[in-house]
Protein backbone atom coordinates (compact mmCIF):
# COMPACT_ATOMS: atom_id res chain seq x y z
CA UNK A 1 0.00 0.00 0.00
CA UNK A 2 1.21 3.12 -0.52
CA UNK A 3 1.75 6.32 2.16
CA UNK A 4 -2.08 7.41 1.78
CA UNK A 5 -2.97 3.88 1.89
CA UNK A 6 -1.63 3.52 5.10
CA UNK A 7 -2.29 6.87 6.42
CA UNK A 8 -5.75 6.29 5.93
CA UNK A 9 -6.21 2.79 7.15
CA UNK A 10 -4.38 4.28 10.33
CA UNK A 11 -7.42 6.66 10.70
CA UNK A 12 -10.23 4.26 9.60
CA UNK A 13 -8.91 1.44 12.82
CA UNK A 14 -8.73 4.41 14.94
CA UNK A 15 -12.45 5.98 14.47
CA UNK A 16 -14.22 2.70 13.58
CA UNK A 17 -12.77 0.27 16.23
CA UNK A 18 -11.99 -2.17 13.76
CA UNK A 19 -9.57 -5.30 12.91
CA UNK A 20 -6.54 -4.19 10.66
CA UNK A 21 -7.14 -6.76 8.23
CA UNK A 22 -10.80 -6.05 7.86
CA UNK A 23 -9.45 -2.96 6.10
CA UNK A 24 -9.05 -3.86 2.64
CA UNK A 25 -8.93 -1.27 -0.17
CA UNK A 26 -12.36 -2.84 -1.15
CA UNK A 27 -13.66 -2.09 2.56
CA UNK A 28 -17.26 -0.46 2.90
CA UNK A 29 -17.30 2.03 5.64
CA UNK A 30 -21.24 1.45 6.00
CA UNK A 31 -21.72 -2.08 4.48
CA UNK A 32 -17.97 -3.64 5.81
CA UNK A 33 -16.70 -1.89 8.63
CA UNK A 34 -19.89 -1.20 10.85
CA UNK A 35 -20.18 2.59 10.25
CA UNK A 36 -22.95 4.53 10.58
CA UNK A 37 -23.43 8.03 8.52
CA UNK A 38 -22.39 10.00 11.02
CA UNK A 39 -19.26 7.73 11.35
CA UNK A 40 -18.16 8.32 7.58
CA UNK A 41 -19.25 12.16 8.02
CA UNK A 42 -16.44 12.47 11.07
CA UNK A 43 -14.05 10.10 8.89
CA UNK A 44 -14.08 12.27 6.12
CA UNK A 45 -13.18 15.64 8.49
CA UNK A 46 -10.15 13.31 9.58
CA UNK A 47 -8.84 12.70 6.18
CA UNK A 48 -9.30 16.87 5.95
CA UNK A 49 -6.86 17.45 8.67
CA UNK A 50 -4.87 14.43 8.54
CA UNK A 51 -3.61 15.34 4.90
CA UNK A 52 -4.73 19.44 4.49
CA UNK A 53 -7.34 19.41 1.92
CA UNK A 54 -10.79 20.15 1.78
CA UNK A 55 -13.41 17.58 1.14
CA UNK A 56 -16.94 19.22 -0.23
CA UNK A 57 -19.88 17.54 0.32
CA UNK A 58 -20.42 16.29 -2.72
CA UNK A 59 -17.37 14.45 -3.37
CA UNK A 60 -17.84 13.17 0.32
CA UNK A 61 -20.46 11.69 -0.84
CA UNK A 62 -18.55 9.60 -3.60
CA UNK A 63 -16.24 8.39 -0.92
CA UNK A 64 -18.33 5.08 0.02
CA UNK A 65 -14.79 2.66 0.50
CA UNK A 66 -11.10 2.96 1.36
CA UNK A 67 -10.32 2.47 -1.96
CA UNK A 68 -12.54 5.60 -2.97
CA UNK A 69 -10.91 7.80 0.00
CA UNK A 70 -6.69 6.97 -1.04
CA UNK A 71 -7.95 7.60 -5.11
CA UNK A 72 -9.90 10.79 -3.60
CA UNK A 73 -7.00 12.20 -1.54
CA UNK A 74 -3.99 10.66 -4.06
CA UNK A 75 -5.69 13.30 -6.84
CA UNK A 76 -5.74 15.58 -4.11
CA UNK A 77 -2.55 15.58 -2.68
CA UNK A 78 -0.86 15.56 -5.95
CA UNK A 79 -2.66 18.50 -7.70
CA UNK B 1 -52.97 3.40 40.94
CA UNK B 2 -50.91 0.50 40.64
CA UNK B 3 -48.00 -0.71 42.95
CA UNK B 4 -44.62 0.18 41.65
CA UNK B 5 -41.35 -1.86 43.55
CA UNK B 6 -37.35 -1.61 42.46
CA UNK B 7 -36.37 -4.77 41.52
CA UNK B 8 -32.77 -3.57 40.12
CA UNK B 9 -29.48 -1.45 41.63
CA UNK B 10 -26.68 -0.17 40.09
CA UNK B 11 -24.26 2.95 40.48
CA UNK B 12 -20.50 4.16 39.86
CA UNK B 13 -19.81 6.67 42.55
CA UNK B 14 -17.04 8.20 44.06
CA UNK B 15 -16.77 5.36 46.62
CA UNK B 16 -17.06 2.76 44.36
CA UNK B 17 -18.19 0.87 40.79
CA UNK B 18 -20.81 -1.26 41.67
CA UNK B 19 -23.63 -0.97 44.70
CA UNK B 20 -22.66 -3.37 47.13
CA UNK B 21 -18.75 -2.32 46.69
CA UNK B 22 -20.03 1.44 47.25
CA UNK B 23 -22.63 0.51 50.23
CA UNK B 24 -19.87 -1.51 52.42
CA UNK B 25 -17.36 1.95 51.74
CA UNK B 26 -19.97 3.68 52.95
CA UNK B 27 -21.67 2.15 55.92
CA UNK B 28 -17.82 2.65 56.77
CA UNK B 29 -17.52 6.17 56.64
CA UNK B 30 -15.41 6.07 54.08
CA UNK B 31 -14.79 10.01 52.33
CA UNK B 32 -14.14 9.76 48.52
CA UNK B 33 -12.58 13.25 48.73
CA UNK B 34 -9.48 13.97 47.29
CA UNK B 35 -7.87 16.52 45.10
CA UNK B 36 -7.85 17.23 41.92
CA UNK B 37 -5.30 16.06 39.48
CA UNK B 38 -6.95 16.06 36.46
CA UNK B 39 -6.96 19.80 35.52
CA UNK B 40 -5.29 23.04 36.97
CA UNK B 41 -7.16 23.95 39.95
CA UNK B 42 -4.20 26.13 41.05
CA UNK B 43 -6.12 29.31 40.30
CA UNK B 44 -9.82 27.87 41.27
CA UNK B 45 -10.69 28.64 45.29
CA UNK B 46 -11.77 24.92 45.39
CA UNK B 47 -9.70 22.60 44.42
CA UNK B 48 -11.49 19.19 45.93
CA UNK B 49 -13.98 17.29 44.46
CA UNK B 50 -15.29 13.23 45.19
CA UNK B 51 -13.97 11.28 41.97
CA UNK B 52 -14.64 8.46 40.64
CA UNK B 53 -11.66 5.43 41.51
CA UNK B 54 -10.62 4.18 38.49
CA UNK B 55 -8.93 1.37 37.57
CA UNK B 56 -9.12 -2.20 36.16
CA UNK B 57 -12.37 -3.03 37.31
CA UNK B 58 -11.54 -5.02 39.79
CA UNK B 59 -12.17 -4.10 43.55
CA UNK B 60 -14.58 -1.85 43.03
CA UNK B 61 -12.55 0.58 40.37
CA UNK B 62 -14.41 1.70 37.38
CA UNK B 63 -12.92 0.48 33.98
CA UNK B 64 -15.10 2.06 31.36
CA UNK B 65 -13.86 -0.48 28.78
CA UNK B 66 -16.25 -2.44 30.65
CA UNK B 67 -19.36 -0.74 30.29
CA UNK B 68 -18.79 0.69 26.54
CA UNK B 69 -16.23 0.02 23.67
CA UNK B 70 -14.09 2.67 23.39
CA UNK B 71 -14.79 3.95 20.08
CA UNK B 72 -18.12 4.65 21.32
CA UNK B 73 -16.83 6.68 24.75
CA UNK B 74 -14.81 8.62 22.27
CA UNK B 75 -18.16 10.26 20.72
CA UNK B 76 -19.73 10.79 24.14
CA UNK B 77 -19.35 12.74 27.33
CA UNK B 78 -18.47 10.89 30.67
CA UNK B 79 -22.03 11.24 32.32
CA UNK B 80 -23.26 8.93 29.26
CA UNK B 81 -20.56 6.20 30.20
CA UNK B 82 -21.67 6.92 33.60
CA UNK B 83 -25.37 6.03 32.66
CA UNK B 84 -24.89 3.13 30.85
CA UNK B 85 -22.50 1.08 33.46
CA UNK B 86 -24.72 1.77 36.56
CA UNK B 87 -27.90 1.27 34.02
CA UNK B 88 -26.09 -1.96 32.87
CA UNK B 89 -25.83 -3.23 36.35
CA UNK B 90 -29.41 -2.22 37.47
CA UNK B 91 -31.24 -4.51 34.53
CA UNK B 92 -28.42 -7.28 35.05
CA UNK B 93 -29.30 -7.11 38.59
CA UNK B 94 -32.93 -7.01 37.63
CA UNK B 95 -32.73 -9.83 35.59
CA UNK B 96 -34.74 -8.02 33.28
CA UNK B 97 -33.67 -7.94 29.64
CA UNK B 98 -36.75 -8.12 26.89
CA UNK B 99 -37.12 -9.94 23.83
CA UNK B 100 -40.20 -10.00 22.76
CA UNK B 101 -42.03 -6.78 20.93
CA UNK B 102 -44.96 -6.92 23.43
CA UNK B 103 -42.36 -6.66 26.48
CA UNK B 104 -40.19 -4.00 24.82
CA UNK B 105 -42.90 -1.63 24.32
CA UNK B 106 -43.52 -1.79 27.82
CA UNK B 107 -40.10 -1.03 29.12
CA UNK B 108 -39.14 2.63 28.92
CA UNK B 109 -35.84 4.56 30.41
CA UNK B 110 -35.79 7.81 32.45
CA UNK B 111 -32.42 9.15 33.27
CA UNK B 112 -31.99 13.05 33.60
CA UNK B 113 -28.39 14.74 34.30
CA UNK B 114 -28.19 18.45 36.37
CA UNK B 115 -25.65 19.75 33.59
CA UNK B 116 -24.86 17.01 31.06
CA UNK B 117 -21.81 17.27 28.98
CA UNK B 118 -20.77 20.66 29.71
CA UNK B 119 -16.43 19.03 29.68
CA UNK B 120 -17.44 18.52 25.82
CA UNK B 121 -19.46 21.51 25.12
CA UNK B 122 -16.42 23.87 26.20
CA UNK B 123 -14.28 21.87 24.03
CA UNK B 124 -16.71 21.81 21.00
CA UNK B 125 -16.79 25.98 21.40
CA UNK B 126 -12.79 26.00 21.30
CA UNK B 127 -12.80 23.56 17.82
CA UNK B 128 -15.46 26.00 16.61
CA UNK B 129 -12.96 29.35 17.77
CA UNK B 130 -9.66 27.95 17.05
CA UNK B 131 -10.49 25.32 13.79
CA UNK B 132 -13.70 26.47 12.31
CA UNK B 133 -17.22 24.74 11.71
CA UNK B 134 -16.29 21.98 9.58
CA UNK B 135 -14.19 20.68 12.45
CA UNK B 136 -17.40 20.68 14.49
CA UNK B 137 -17.62 16.42 15.20
CA UNK B 138 -20.86 14.68 14.14
CA UNK B 139 -20.82 13.15 17.34
CA UNK B 140 -21.00 16.67 18.99
CA UNK B 141 -24.34 17.01 19.53
CA UNK B 142 -25.78 13.57 20.24
CA UNK B 143 -22.67 13.43 22.81
CA UNK B 144 -23.68 15.67 25.05
CA UNK B 145 -28.20 15.82 24.77
CA UNK B 146 -29.08 15.16 28.53
CA UNK B 147 -31.65 12.88 27.07
CA UNK B 148 -28.94 10.90 25.29
CA UNK B 149 -27.93 8.75 28.59
CA UNK B 150 -31.65 7.48 28.20
CA UNK B 151 -31.26 6.89 24.53
CA UNK B 152 -28.11 4.99 24.94
CA UNK B 153 -29.83 3.23 27.55
CA UNK B 154 -32.97 1.82 25.14
CA UNK B 155 -30.66 1.31 22.23
CA UNK B 156 -28.52 -1.13 24.56
CA UNK B 157 -31.45 -3.49 25.83
CA UNK B 158 -33.92 -2.96 23.26
CA UNK B 159 -36.57 -0.49 25.54
CA UNK B 160 -39.38 0.65 23.33
CA UNK B 161 -41.48 2.13 26.35
CA UNK B 162 -41.48 5.60 27.29
CA UNK B 163 -38.20 7.40 26.60
CA UNK B 164 -37.74 10.18 28.49
CA UNK B 165 -35.08 12.59 30.60
CA UNK B 166 -35.39 15.02 33.69
CA UNK B 167 -33.38 18.03 33.99
CA UNK B 168 -33.88 20.06 37.61
CA UNK B 169 -30.20 20.40 38.58
CA UNK B 170 -29.73 18.91 41.65
CA UNK B 171 -33.29 17.14 42.27
CA UNK B 172 -33.03 15.76 39.08
CA UNK B 173 -32.15 11.96 40.27
CA UNK B 174 -35.55 11.83 42.56
CA UNK B 175 -37.58 13.54 39.83
CA UNK B 176 -36.44 11.12 37.35
CA UNK B 177 -37.13 8.41 39.56
CA UNK B 178 -41.01 9.27 40.80
CA UNK B 179 -41.80 10.21 37.68
CA UNK B 180 -40.82 6.99 36.52
CA UNK B 181 -42.39 5.50 39.03
CA UNK B 182 -46.11 7.52 37.79
CA UNK B 183 -45.65 6.43 34.42
CA UNK B 184 -45.75 2.70 35.56
CA UNK B 185 -48.99 3.68 38.55
CA UNK B 186 -50.56 5.01 35.59
CA UNK B 187 -49.85 2.17 32.94
CA UNK B 188 -48.36 3.60 30.58
CA UNK B 189 -45.35 1.03 31.36
CA UNK B 190 -44.60 -2.05 33.22
CA UNK B 191 -41.11 -1.25 33.85
CA UNK B 192 -38.85 1.55 33.92
CA UNK B 193 -34.76 1.96 34.19
CA UNK B 194 -34.67 5.33 35.88
CA UNK B 195 -32.08 7.53 37.78
CA UNK B 196 -29.84 10.39 37.46
CA UNK B 197 -25.96 11.25 36.15
CA UNK B 198 -23.49 13.83 35.97
CA UNK B 199 -19.81 14.77 35.10
CA UNK B 200 -19.32 18.11 36.33
CA UNK B 201 -15.69 17.41 37.54
CA UNK B 202 -14.19 19.63 34.84
CA UNK B 203 -12.54 23.33 35.21
CA UNK B 204 -15.55 24.84 34.22
CA UNK B 205 -18.36 23.82 36.24
CA UNK B 206 -15.87 24.24 39.36
CA UNK B 207 -15.48 27.80 38.43
CA UNK B 208 -18.89 28.28 38.19
CA UNK B 209 -20.09 26.72 41.31
CA UNK B 210 -17.45 28.61 42.84
CA UNK B 211 -18.30 31.67 41.60
CA UNK B 212 -22.19 31.12 43.19
CA UNK B 213 -20.48 30.33 46.22
CA UNK B 214 -21.04 27.23 46.54
CA UNK B 215 -18.69 25.24 47.01
CA UNK B 216 -16.24 24.23 50.27
CA UNK B 217 -13.16 26.28 49.59
CA UNK B 218 -11.37 26.05 52.94
CA UNK B 219 -10.81 22.20 53.34
CA UNK B 220 -8.37 22.33 49.99
CA UNK B 221 -5.66 21.16 52.39
CA UNK B 222 -7.94 18.49 54.05
CA UNK B 223 -10.05 16.85 51.17
CA UNK B 224 -11.86 14.43 53.44
CA UNK B 225 -13.19 16.73 55.63
CA UNK B 226 -14.64 18.80 52.97
CA UNK B 227 -18.07 17.82 53.28
CA UNK B 228 -19.24 18.31 56.93
CA UNK B 229 -23.14 18.30 56.66
CA UNK B 230 -24.52 20.16 59.83
CA UNK B 231 -20.75 21.03 61.09
CA UNK B 232 -20.68 24.27 62.34
CA UNK B 233 -17.16 24.21 60.08
CA UNK B 234 -19.02 24.02 56.82
CA UNK B 235 -18.48 25.88 53.92
CA UNK B 236 -20.12 24.84 50.88
CA UNK B 237 -20.68 21.54 49.24
CA UNK B 238 -17.98 19.51 47.44
CA UNK B 239 -18.55 18.68 43.75
CA UNK B 240 -18.87 14.59 43.23
CA UNK B 241 -19.64 12.41 40.06
CA UNK B 242 -21.53 9.09 39.04
CA UNK B 243 -24.77 7.59 38.38
CA UNK B 244 -27.10 5.98 39.93
CA UNK B 245 -30.12 3.91 38.18
CA UNK B 246 -33.06 1.78 39.71
CA UNK B 247 -35.40 -0.92 37.55
CA UNK B 248 -38.66 0.11 38.68
CA UNK B 249 -41.53 -2.51 38.27
CA UNK B 250 -45.08 -2.90 38.49
CA UNK B 251 -46.09 -5.00 41.19
CA UNK B 252 -47.95 -7.85 39.36
CA UNK B 253 -45.00 -7.98 37.00
CA UNK B 254 -42.49 -8.42 39.03
CA UNK B 255 -44.31 -10.76 41.52
CA UNK B 256 -45.35 -12.94 37.97
CA UNK B 257 -41.39 -13.40 36.96
CA UNK B 258 -40.37 -14.01 40.59
CA UNK B 259 -38.25 -10.85 40.47
CA UNK B 260 -36.52 -9.65 43.78
CA UNK B 261 -38.08 -6.87 45.30
CA UNK B 262 -35.55 -4.36 47.34
CA UNK B 263 -38.61 -2.12 48.20
CA UNK B 264 -41.48 -0.72 47.28
CA UNK B 265 -42.05 2.75 45.84
CA UNK B 266 -44.75 4.63 47.81
CA UNK B 267 -45.09 8.21 47.68
CA UNK B 268 -43.50 11.25 45.25
CA UNK B 269 -43.65 14.85 46.40
CA UNK B 270 -42.87 18.06 44.15
CA UNK B 271 -42.69 22.01 44.55
CA UNK B 272 -41.47 24.86 44.23
CA UNK B 273 -39.87 28.07 46.37
CA UNK B 274 -40.47 30.90 43.90
CA UNK B 275 -37.69 32.17 46.00
CA UNK B 276 -34.22 32.55 44.54
CA UNK B 277 -32.51 31.50 41.90
CA UNK B 278 -29.84 29.87 43.66
CA UNK B 279 -30.85 29.89 47.53
CA UNK B 280 -33.10 27.90 49.09
CA UNK B 281 -36.47 29.77 50.57
CA UNK B 282 -35.36 30.69 54.35
CA UNK B 283 -38.50 29.55 55.84
CA UNK B 284 -37.96 25.77 54.38
CA UNK B 285 -41.64 26.10 53.32
CA UNK B 286 -41.06 24.74 49.51
CA UNK B 287 -38.86 21.74 50.89
CA UNK B 288 -41.98 21.35 53.54
CA UNK B 289 -44.56 21.01 51.39
CA UNK B 290 -42.98 18.29 48.49
CA UNK B 291 -42.24 15.92 52.09
CA UNK B 292 -45.75 16.66 53.02
CA UNK B 293 -47.21 15.72 49.34
CA UNK B 294 -45.05 12.59 49.12
CA UNK B 295 -46.13 11.30 52.64
CA UNK B 296 -49.63 11.90 51.85
CA UNK B 297 -49.37 10.26 48.42
CA UNK B 298 -47.84 7.84 50.23
CA UNK B 299 -50.27 6.92 52.77
CA UNK B 300 -48.44 7.41 55.69
CA UNK B 301 -47.60 9.86 58.70
CA UNK B 302 -44.75 11.31 59.59
CA UNK B 303 -44.51 9.45 62.84
CA UNK B 304 -43.78 6.55 60.72
CA UNK B 305 -40.48 7.51 58.89
CA UNK B 306 -37.85 5.31 60.19
CA UNK B 307 -34.95 7.04 58.12
CA UNK B 308 -34.39 10.57 55.82
CA UNK B 309 -31.99 10.35 53.52
CA UNK B 310 -31.13 14.34 53.64
CA UNK B 311 -30.23 16.41 50.58
CA UNK B 312 -27.45 17.94 53.41
CA UNK B 313 -25.32 19.21 51.35
CA UNK B 314 -22.86 20.75 53.49
CA UNK B 315 -23.54 24.53 52.52
CA UNK B 316 -24.10 26.78 55.42
CA UNK B 317 -27.64 27.94 54.30
CA UNK B 318 -29.30 24.83 53.28
CA UNK B 319 -28.72 22.13 56.04
CA UNK B 320 -30.41 23.99 58.78
CA UNK B 321 -33.15 24.96 56.97
CA UNK B 322 -33.86 21.18 55.88
CA UNK B 323 -33.37 20.20 59.53
CA UNK B 324 -36.44 22.86 60.05
CA UNK B 325 -38.76 21.66 57.70
CA UNK B 326 -38.13 18.19 58.58
CA UNK B 327 -39.12 19.12 62.47
CA UNK B 328 -42.27 21.15 61.19
CA UNK B 329 -43.21 17.80 59.48
CA UNK B 330 -42.68 15.37 61.90
CA UNK B 331 -43.25 17.31 65.30
CA UNK B 332 -43.38 15.53 68.05
CA UNK B 333 -41.85 12.37 66.62
CA UNK B 334 -38.22 14.11 65.62
CA UNK B 335 -36.58 12.20 68.83
CA UNK B 336 -37.65 8.88 66.76
CA UNK B 337 -36.55 9.66 63.31
CA UNK B 338 -33.07 9.72 62.04
CA UNK B 339 -31.55 11.30 59.20
CA UNK B 340 -28.67 11.21 57.71
CA UNK B 341 -26.51 13.37 54.53
CA UNK B 342 -24.76 10.40 52.58
CA UNK B 343 -23.20 13.53 50.45
CA UNK B 344 -20.73 13.69 53.72
CA UNK B 345 -18.91 10.58 51.91
CA UNK B 346 -20.05 10.68 48.42
CA UNK B 347 -19.93 14.61 47.98
CA UNK B 348 -23.25 16.13 45.67
CA UNK B 349 -22.93 14.42 42.51
CA UNK B 350 -26.10 16.81 41.22
CA UNK B 351 -28.23 15.12 39.19
CA UNK B 352 -26.93 12.00 40.33
CA UNK B 353 -27.74 12.58 43.87
CA UNK B 354 -31.40 11.68 44.50
CA UNK B 355 -31.15 8.66 42.30
CA UNK B 356 -27.83 7.08 44.40
CA UNK B 357 -29.09 8.39 47.51
CA UNK B 358 -32.84 6.62 46.54
CA UNK B 359 -30.38 3.50 46.49
CA UNK B 360 -29.15 3.83 49.97
CA UNK B 361 -32.37 4.47 51.62
CA UNK B 362 -33.60 1.40 49.71
CA UNK B 363 -30.46 -0.44 50.80
CA UNK B 364 -30.99 0.87 54.76
CA UNK B 365 -34.37 -0.97 54.10
CA UNK B 366 -32.98 -4.21 53.37
CA UNK B 367 -30.25 -4.37 55.86
CA UNK B 368 -31.44 -2.33 58.91
CA UNK B 369 -28.45 -0.09 59.15
CA UNK B 370 -27.85 3.48 58.57
CA UNK B 371 -25.27 5.38 56.59
CA UNK B 372 -23.28 7.81 59.00
CA UNK B 373 -23.23 11.45 58.39
CA UNK B 374 -19.30 11.88 58.59
CA UNK B 375 -17.33 15.05 59.87
CA UNK B 376 -19.99 15.63 62.01
CA UNK B 377 -17.78 16.88 65.09
CA UNK B 378 -19.66 20.17 66.02
CA UNK B 379 -23.56 20.33 64.88
CA UNK B 380 -24.31 24.10 64.46
CA UNK B 381 -27.53 23.38 65.67
CA UNK B 382 -29.29 21.17 68.31
CA UNK B 383 -31.66 18.80 67.32
CA UNK B 384 -33.51 15.91 68.39
CA UNK B 385 -33.32 14.10 65.33
CA UNK B 386 -30.49 11.93 65.47
CA UNK B 387 -27.95 12.91 62.70
CA UNK B 388 -25.99 9.83 62.36
CA UNK B 389 -22.92 11.72 63.34
CA UNK B 390 -19.65 9.13 62.12
CA UNK B 391 -20.15 6.35 62.82
CA UNK B 392 -23.23 3.81 61.05
CA UNK B 393 -26.10 2.56 63.05
CA UNK B 394 -28.32 -0.49 62.72
CA UNK B 395 -31.83 0.29 63.08
CA UNK B 396 -34.75 -1.45 61.45
CA UNK B 397 -36.40 0.80 58.48
CA UNK B 398 -39.78 0.30 57.19
CA UNK B 399 -40.46 3.67 56.04
CA UNK B 400 -37.68 5.83 54.00
CA UNK B 401 -37.83 9.45 52.78
CA UNK B 402 -35.46 10.51 50.54
CA UNK B 403 -34.98 14.46 50.23
CA UNK B 404 -33.78 16.23 46.55
CA UNK B 405 -33.42 20.30 46.58
CA UNK B 406 -31.95 21.70 43.17
CA UNK B 407 -31.17 25.39 41.88
CA UNK B 408 -34.17 27.35 40.78
CA UNK B 409 -36.07 26.42 43.85
CA UNK B 410 -36.97 22.84 42.38
CA UNK B 411 -37.78 20.60 45.22
CA UNK B 412 -38.49 16.71 45.28
CA UNK B 413 -39.11 13.95 47.75
CA UNK B 414 -39.51 10.06 47.30
CA UNK B 415 -40.83 7.52 50.06
CA UNK B 416 -39.97 3.95 50.27
CA UNK B 417 -41.35 1.01 51.74
CA UNK B 418 -40.28 -2.17 53.20
CA UNK B 419 -42.19 -4.87 50.76
CA UNK B 420 -44.79 -6.62 52.39
CA UNK B 421 -46.15 -8.27 50.00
Amino acid sequence: MSDIADRVKKIVIEHLGVDADKVTIEASFIEDLGADSLDTVELVMAFEEEFGVEIPDDAAETILTVGDAVRFLEKATSA
Amino acid sequence: MRRVVITGLGMVTPLASGVEETWQRLLAGQSGARRIDTFEVDDLPCQIACMIPKGDGTNGTYNPDDWMEPKEQRKVDDFIVYAVAAATQAVEDSGWKPTDYEDQIRSGVLIGSGIGGIAGIVEAGYTLRDKGPRRVSPFFIPGRLINLASGHVSIKYGLKGPNHSVVTACSTGAHAIGDAARLIALDDADVMVAGGTESPVCRISVAGFAACRALSTGFNDNPTAGSRPYDKDRDGFVMGEGAGIVVLEELEHAKRRGAKIYAEVIGYGLSGDAYHITAPSEDGDGAYRCMQMALKRAGVSPDEIDYVNAHGTSTPLGDEIELGAVHRLVGDAASRISMSSTKSMTGHLLGAAGAIEAIFSTLAIRDGILPPTINLDNPSVDSKIDLVPNKAKEKKVRVALSNSFGFGGTNASVVFRAFEG
